[in-house]
């Protein structure tokens, strides 16, 4: 089954790692875990995370930087373990994709796997494509590792893509170099890149981040495009709730390396549970708010993952934190438990204070 | 492209006028600079208890009493069109290239120069690519597991690579290899004649010079491999789902190898100017030999063609390199 980290194995969490039960999602995520051993101290990036995916739905992870988006989506590309540093990191849990489980799988099959069954977009397409090899060449490159096929073959294949994602002239831009695309175009050739075998699963790491505002829309409309077109599932990391309202089905929001609240997009923005989304939500710049306002940043600084606060890892940024909550001490730490129809969130406060805090306090100055 | 080469051709001629003038200025301007007459000057280049007459022809032959600028055109037309020595009783003619005449020895530089140079040639490329080969390859294996026990081990020996004089390393390869167990041969065979011999001789030289570059080599190799593998465009390579071998050698290697290939062409261009101290301990009469000469017995043409030659080495070997750099990373065709 999977390999259990040496400092994970122990705590409870609210998924049950159980012996390994077949999924009932396309991409299931059990109780993942990512440690990273350094000097300092063991950083905790993803501390006991779960959730379900399935074809044709979008799932938008949100958090702040270092909330564990980027690690938790490398971890099921299965990208961790490689390189120098891959044998310290340890990983638990489970990633089941379409029926397989991925964490206790050989490395080769999970290769085999990447580019195939998976694929990922990167946030910055000029370092995320290699500077010496045509974009033509790339897109090649990926497809001829999966398919037996002759580059002739693979050639047509990456022209058909980058006509697919929109690139004028492909048959000319093919033989282009990445530095020669513009931010846009350069997104653009990396989609069709990971478009290269149809893959089933698309994680799109912060897409839009560094590209021009006006190039941003395009892209999305890309993504959902495409989606609908290859019935795929798509996670999208993003710390933009602009782009979440835009494109997600399923909202998963990030502190400190655990998920602090999960649900249908629209549940998230229009009743959120949790006071960080409350903070995500009110640092969201927005056409429709009077100029004169002011936006309302969260407070603080974001945890350390070393010495994750104890409790709700939230605590010593959360504005409710000395509300009375029933005899719960402050070093216990809220479970995911549902709040809604598959709505959850993991916070303290009684379900009648956030109700009346969201209502009263948050939303009108929204 | 074209345009990028046709660049840095010109760049090329540009900054070897600059090295002429540059050694011209040392040889011949410096010490007048300094106080030295025209008549002190001239003695340098004949050597010991000249006569008058002696002194006479040297400073009429290089110009020595003429305004500088006559004299740096006499230098230069000496290098593209030769030039033509009146010695008293006979005249010689120097041919283009003429890299100057040793008025001690009465010869010209230049077929003395090329006489040595293959010499100097092999010495170079063939210690060359065993230091590339195996400062790549050892670099590449400590990048990839570093800290590991290959890798520590492997760097302590390339931190005495480093430290380990050559006329150290050379004697005890030259003791061990050729004298105690007779392997390899003593004297230089040129590989025209025979390859097999050719290497055979050079190759404990080969090694002793190697030795100390493959070490900086490995050096380099490592910690570009350690940053390139860091980059994004790794990440990007293996969530292709390539296999890790290609993922090192075509997106690691090939980023990392293009700075290692311009201190490579530094490096084997300054060899080629001489390797001063391998050639004395190898007994190998290459260019470096020819340099020491020159300088033990005063003669100071045979300095003057050796540093010419070497400077024309380096810049070569840079315009090769720049040219190399442009084929492997399309960005620099642009700038």
């Amino acid at each position: 089954m999977t390999e259990l980290s040496k400092t994970g194995a122990a705590v409870g969490e609210p998924v049950a790692a159980g012996p390994a039960k077949s999924p009932t999602a396309f991409l299931e995520v059990r109780d993942l875990k990512v440690h990273f051993p350094t000097d300092d101290g063991l950083v905790k990036s993803v501390d006991g995370l779960s959730f379900k995916l399935e074809k044709g739905q979008t799932l938008s992870i949100v958090g702040e930087s270092g909330s564990g988006k980027s690690v938790t989506s490398l971890a099921i590309m299965g990208l961790h373990r490689l390189g120098a540093r891959g044998k310290n990191v340890q990983m638990s849990g489970e990633i089941w994709l379409d029926g397989k489980e991925l964490i206790g799988a050989a490395p080769d099959d999970v290769r085999r796997l990447r580019g195939r069954d998976m694929a990922m977009i990167f946030q910055d397409p000029l370092s995320a494509m290699h500077p010496y090899y045509t974009v033509g060449n790339q897109i090649v490159e990926g497809y001829r590792v999966h398919n037996d096929v002759t580059k002739k073959v693979a050639r047509k294949r990456a022209v058909e893509l980058l006509d697919r994602v929109g690139i004028p002239e492909p048959a000319k831009r093919v033989d282009s170099y990445p530095h020669e695309f513009s931010g846009g175009m350069r997104q653009r050739a990396m989609i069709a890149m990971s478009l290269a075998n149809n893959p089933q699963l698309l994680i799109a790491d912060e897409p839009t981040t560094a590209l021009d505002v006006t190039v941003q829309a395009q892209i999305l409309d890309l993504i959902r495009d495409l989606q609908k077109e290859f019935e795929s599932a798509v996670v999208l990391i993003t710390h933009d709730l602009g782009v979440v309202a835009e494109i997600a089905d399923q909202v998963l929001v990030m502190y400190g390396g655990r998920c602090v609240e999960r649900g249908p997009v629209d549940k998230i923005f229009a009743e959120p549970q949790h006071p960080y989304t409350w903070g995500l939500l009110g640092s969201m710049p927005r056409i429709d708010r009077e100029q004169t306002e002011r936006l309302i940043p969260v407070k603080g600084q974001p945890p350390s993952l070393i010495n994750v606060p104890s409790g709700c890892a939230f605590h010593p940024r959360c504005p409710y934190a000395d509300l009375p909550k029933g005899g719960i001490t402050r070093t216990q730490r809220p479970e995911l438990h549902e709040v809604g129809s598959d709505h959850f969130s993991a916070c303290h406060l009684s379900p009648e204070d956030r109700t009346r805090i969201w209502t009263e306090e948050i939303a009108p100055k929204l | 492209m074209i345009s990028y080469i046709i660049r840095r051709l010109i760049a090329a001629v540009i900054l070897l006028l600059v090295v002429t003038a540059v050694t011209f200025c040392i040889f011949f301007l410096l010490p007048r600079i300094a106080g030295q007459s025209a008549d002190q000057l001239a003695q340098q280049y004949i050597g010991k208890s000249p006569s008058a007459a002696d002194i006479a022809a040297v400073k009429h032959n290089l110009g020595l009493d003429e305004p500088v600028y006559i004299q740096y055109w006499h230098f230069i037309k000496g290098i593209f069109a030769g030039s033509t020595y009146d010695l008293g009783p006979t005249t010689v003619h120097c041919n283009a290239p003429c890299f100057g005449y040793s008025f001690k020895n009465h010869v010209a530089v230049w077929p003395e120069l090329t006489d040595r140079l293959p010499i100097t040639l092999s010495l170079a490329a063939g210690a060359a690519v065993i230091w590339l080969v195996s400062g790549v390859t050892v670099g590449v294996i400590s990048a990839l597991k570093p800290g590991s026990f290959f890798d520590r081990a492997f760097m302590g020996v390339a931190l005495a690579g480093v430290s380990l004089p050559i006329f150290f390393t050379g004697q005890l390869a030259l003791l061990v290899f050729t004298y105690q167990i007779p392997i390899f041969g003593r004297t230089y065979v040129p590989l025209t004649e025979n390859p097999a011999q050719w290497a055979n001789t050079l190759f404990p030289a080969w090694c002793s010079l190697a030795l100390l570059y493959s070490a900086i080599y490995a050096r380099l190799t490592r910690s570009g491999m350690l940053e390139t593998m860091n980059e994004d465009f790794i990440r990007t390579a293996r969530a292709k789902g390539l296999r890790e071998r290609t993922v090192v050698g075509r997106h690691g290697l090939r980023a990392a190898l293009t700075p290692i290939v311009t201190v490579f062409g530094m490096d084997v261009g300054l060899l080629l100017g001489g390797a001063v101290i391998t050639e004395n301990v190898f007994s190998l009469h290459g260019i470096g030999e020819y340099a020491v000469q020159g300088i033990t017995d005063n003669d100071l043409p045979k300095v003057l063609g050796v540093t010419l030659l070497a400077a024309f080495f380096v810049v070569f070997c840079n315009l090769l390199v720049d040219l190399l750099y442009a084929a492997a990373d399309p960005r620099v065709r642009l700038s």
